[in-house]
């Protein structure tokens, strides 16, 4: 018990204990329907996980038998071995990390912006119907134009280099997030705002205490749709107008004809936008971690 | 009230929400007028009025719109079609959910444009490819939203249905559907939002043949600017009719539900 390595010993000797009684079990009139119902609900958590593998892993094989026989040209399809050897090999060299680390401060800088701009927005015409009234007719208007529809505006006027994708991964996420902060706050009950009024709350207090923790989830809804728009915004300026990041690895690979620079490079993108957006979700569970207390 | 009210409260409120874009615009024209900037791409909102009218006079907005429209509403078609099928299969049977499910929402983790490349060496670069990626960018939501609103069908609603002993079929087309509605309206709604998107993204993308798109990226090239902003118009002006007409459809086709309620 005094060496580190005994816990793992015990564990072992127990496996093997069991293993020995094993064959015993049908003797024991208690034990084996206790171990069978035990290993049968163990099989009932997993079934549900287990059956969701058989269909891309024959997709896979498909995908690897096609390549193997060459069903396809592998100019059009390469193998998965080929896909996975290039990702291994963009990971070993440090390739992929320059490329995901410009695009990724792209798309903080552009979301951050657009999320300052869109908030405020929100926030504006979602307290003052007299500035709702004079800047949502125009801002629902530049909202129907999509992000692409400006690119080629934008292209004109600033060029394009850094300017061009922040402006525009901030206008992607800056609509979705103003037009849900402003009706976020829109729906906040008057009961809330009279019970402020009559405890004397200041304009401050009452936008920090009443009205932005009220109106959180609408609010939150937005900057998660933002940041989806944003990460989308990312890819496509990406690959219409870069010399480096992660759109542009799958150009490139594109233009060379390598589709397995292209497959690995969006198994990247895909991976990355998934994480991210877990990870605001993880911050979401923290923020309204205080709505708990009150129940 | 001892002091008049201030400027921006006694203008009439429907009126309020000109004051800004025609501000912008008298701006605009000011700069223009009084040569604030020499720059080629500052152009009267004259020039732009009058390519709007030279373009549209002579077919190319037509051409090029009519082309947009045709794929937009092809790959709409057959991805919104797609869509439903595939997400009522995910929503009606668990099993197929368990198999295919997950391996339906990894895939939709991947940025939409990302596939273009993959696209452009599997069906080219004309309008196959382009109403491929299209039925793509359909595809996806309407699948969400088709999985979601049959999965919050009531158990009540079956159990009723049950009672009454109603058919399979019967139960699919009079309950299931019904109640799934405005979650299905919801992504198909998205769906054509999202097409509208991904076809100037497939006309950036995959440069070939005409577009509305191709137009904004040759205004572009040949640094015309009235084109280019005349195109920013008219990609909006049909993004709103797009919108506009899902939504009226969409009332229309809902009205059944607000009128129940209405009766009681």
């Amino acid at each position: 018990m005094t060496t580190p390595l005994s816990p793992l010993l015990n564990h072992r000797a127990v496996l093997a204990a069991a293993e020995l009684r094993a064959p015993l079990a049908p003797g024991v009139p208690s034990a084996q329907p206790r171990l069978l119902s035990s290993a049968r609900r163990a099989w009932r958590a997993l079934a549900p996980r287990l059956v969701s593998w058989p269909f891309p892993l024959l997709v896979l094989l498909l995908w690897y038998l096609g390549c193997r026989f060459e069903w396809i040209a592998p100019q059009v399809l390469p193998s998965p071995a080929t896909v996975w050897a290039t990702l291994v090999d963009m990971f070993r060299s440090g390739d992929i990390w320059l490329h995901l680390q410009v695009s990724l401060v792209r798309v903080f800088a552009g979301f951050a912006l657009g999320l300052a701009a869109g908030g405020a927005l929100g926030i504006a015409m979602g307290l003052s119907p007299t500035f709702k009234d004079y800047v949502y007719p125009l801002f629902k208007a530049f909202s129907q134009v999509p992000v692409l529809g400006w690119l080629p505006l934008l292209m004109l006027l600033v060029g394009i280099d850094e300017t061009l994708k922040i402006v525009l991964i901030a206008k992607a996420a800056l609509v979705p997030v103003a037009l849900n902060t402003y009706k976020g706050i829109q729906g906040v009950p008057t009961r809330y705002i009279e019970v402020a009024r009559v405890l004397r709350f200041t304009r401050w207090q009452l936008l920090t205490k009443v009205v932005l923790p009220a109106a959180f989830a609408p609010i939150w809804n937005g900057v998660r749709y933002g940041f989806t728009h944003a990460w989308l915004a990312l890819v496509v300026v990406e690959l219409l107008a870069s010399s480096e990041g992660i759109g542009y690895l799958i150009v490139y690979g594109r233009q060379l004809f390598q589709l397995d620079v292209v497959l690995a490079a969006v198994v990247v993108v895909g991976a990355v936008g998934f994480a991210l957006d877990k990870a605001l979700a993880l911050i979401e569970v923290r923020l309204t971690r205080w709505r708990r207390a009150g129940f | 009230m001892a002091r008049p009210a201030p400027l921006a409260q006694r203008v009439p409120r429907p009126l309020r929400g000109w004051v800004l874009p025609l501000g912008l615009l008298l701006v605009w024209w000011t700069a223009f007028h009084f040569g604030w900037s020499t720059s080629p791409l500052l152009v009267s909102p004259t020039a732009v009025w009058e390519r709007a009218l030279r373009y549209t006079a002579s077919g190319e907005l037509r051409e090029a719109l009519g082309a947009s429209l045709w794929r937009n509403l092809a790959g709409f078609a057959i991805g919104a079609t797609g869509g439903l099928l595939f997400g009522a299969a995910l929503g009606f049977s668990r099993r197929f959910e368990r198999v295919v499910g997950p391996s339906f929402h990894t895939l939709k983790q991947i940025s939409l444009f990302a596939w273009i490349p993959l696209i452009s060496v599997w069906f080219g670069l004309g309008d196959a490819a382009k109403v491929a990626f299209l039925s793509l960018a359909a595809f996806f939501p309407v699948v969400l939203n088709t999985f979601e609103g049959i999965r919050s069908v009531p158990r009540e609603l079956i159990e009723v249905a049950r009672v009454l002993r109603l058919t399979r079929w019967q139960v699919l087309s009079r309950v299931a559907l019904p109640s799934a509605a405005p979650s299905i309206f919801a992504g198909i709604h998205l769906a054509l939002v999202y097409a509208w998107l991904a076809t100037l993204g497939a006309e950036y993308l995959l440069v070939a043949g005409k577009g509305i798109g191709n137009t904004l990226i040759d205004g572009r090239e040949h640094l015309q600017m009235d084109l280019v902003i005349f195109g920013v118009i008219v990609v909006g002006a049909v993004g709103f009719t797009l919108n506009w007409l899902a939504t009226q459809i969409e009332n229309r086709l809902l009205a059944w539900r607000g009128s129940t309620v209405a009766q009681f």
